[in-house]
């Protein structure tokens, strides 16, 4: 394992830097749009309420790896050709942002109904009751499973590793098959990953337990 | 027009819902078999035994902690290690058992939590050793309060399956994947095809999920129990 780390040190740093970009990349944009579709689907309108409905229903019913060569295979084919690495970080941000819909839409339904009502009866529309009184509240309460959301998205990103995206698994399956040692390398790969996710993952837990 | 027919002729259609049974076969498998260890684990975890419950809770943590795919690759290039080479269907259901049985032990522990302590209370008053108190009394109610957290679980794993074409398994995504290689005509249709058939396992699923939330929790507070153990699961 040491030897794993001596001799392809910098492939697996490098696919660790990737794998960080990626999930860092699609966690803002999945914020974005997962938050936008969350307020959608809490809006009065019936119509905008629908969209969002399908909109999330699909994105986390198919799986990122159908949805991810589809930007890999279709895409690159008729309309524009893009990276592995683009085309895995679009999938990423399209599935966790239906997840992180999902997150902030029941955090936004577990602020009480009458900080809404409140709000607009004292003159604000229901835009800016949204921006200053339900949003504040409700992005408290997600934090932790956000990050729960986070770390799924660190290990989703192993999903680059079909596309040739270059991120950690990438590059653990090309030592492996290069070093012969296909063992030690995954090893070293979980111990990278563990790296990220593990002490996100506790500090989640203590988040919780201080904010319950 | 054409290709699309073509795309969608019977021998295309038989090849691909073969593939479907392999990836329902292995999703099922797997989930009986990590809701067996998941259970033994998640009531170990929870009962506290000295040493070992920590190091089974540590062990869950970093199973948990690691993508699948790295997983999977473990169990189809580790196993030959110590003498066992499992077929592509096997590592998968091996891989996806001991991913999933990480994920339902959580669930489970977070179940046992949602009864309140004056069950086991009640019980050991009334002459139930620790025990038997789980057995009969706790573990029934939190299986209950388990049932749509697990249901989700098994949706993420259907779909987790279509991971496993990496080494190989004759799943869905994979026999989409040999038909458009075939012919590139064939690809929109096959992504098509593929996201169709994905989502009407899925989606049925997950109505049923939310079907059990609710005769579960024919009382509000059940369904409310459930509700925190989905969410504390996913800790």
């Amino acid at each position: 394992m040491i030897s794993i780390f001596q001799n392809y040190g910098g492939a697996l740093l490098y696919g660790l830097g990737q794998t960080l970009l990626c999930s860092i990349i699609a966690l803002i944009f999945a914020l974005i749009i997962g938050s936008g579709f969350a307020i959608l689907e809490v809006v009065p309108n019936k119509f905008l309420r629908i969209i969002a409905r399908i909109y999330i229903e699909v994105f986390r019913n198919i799986p990122l790896l159908v949805i991810t060569m589809f930007f890999y295979v279709v895409i690159p084919m008729y309309i524009v050709e893009i990276s592995g690495f683009v085309s895995g970080t679009v999938g990423l941000i399209l599935y966790s942002s239906a997840f992180i819909a999902e997150t902030v839409r029941s955090g936004i339904q577990s602020v009480d109904p009458g900080q809404m009502e409140g709000s607009r009866a004292n003159g604000l529309t229901f835009w800016q009751s949204m921006r200053y009184i339900v949003l504040p509240q409700a992005f408290r309460y997600v934090i932790p499973p956000l990050g729960n959301q986070f770390i799924n998205l660190v290990k989703n990103s192993s999903v680059l590793a079909f596309v040739a995206g270059f991120d950690l698994m990438y590059q653990g399956n090309v030592i492996a098959s290069d070093s012969l040692q296909s063992m030690s390398t995954y090893l070293c790969v979980g111990v990278l990953y563990l790296i990220l996710t593990l002490p996100l993952s506790y500090y989640m837990r203590h988040l919780e337990k201080k904010l319950a | 027009m054409l290709t699309v027919l073509g795309a969608y002729s019977w021998i295309n259609i038989r090849f691909l819902l073969e593939g479907a049974w392999v990836t329902i076969l292995v999703s099922v498998l797997s989930i009986i078999l990590s809701y067996i260890f998941g259970l033994i684990l998640g009531v170990i975890r929870y009962v506290e035994i000295k040493y070992v419950s920590a190091i089974v809770g540590f062990v869950i943590d970093i199973i948990r902690n690691l993508p699948l795919i790295l997983i999977i690759f473990f169990t189809y290039f580790g196993l030959p290690n110590i003498g066992f080479k499992p077929d592509p269907i096997w590592a998968s259901i091996i891989a996806m058992a001991i991913f999933e049985s990480a994920m339902v032990a959580e669930i489970v522990r977070a179940g046992i939590n949602s009864i309140p302590v004056g069950q086991m209370e009640g019980a050991r008053a009334n002459g139930l050793s620790y025990w038997q108190s789980l057995r009969y009394i706790i573990l029934p109610q939190a299986v209950k309060n388990m049932i749509p957290a697990i249901v989700s679980q098994f949706i993420s794993l259907v779909k987790d399956t279509s991971l496993a074409t990496i080494i190989v398994l004759p799943d869905l995504m994979n026999h989409a994947q040999i038909i458009y290689g075939q012919n590139t005509n064939y690809t929109i249709p096959m992504f098509l095809a593929l996201a169709v058939m994905y989502f009407i396992v899925c989606y049925s699923l997950s109505l049923l999920s939310r079907y059990l939330e609710h005769r579960i929790g024919s009382s509000k507070k059940g369904a409310d129990e459930a509700e925190i153990v989905a969410q504390e699961a996913q800790r």
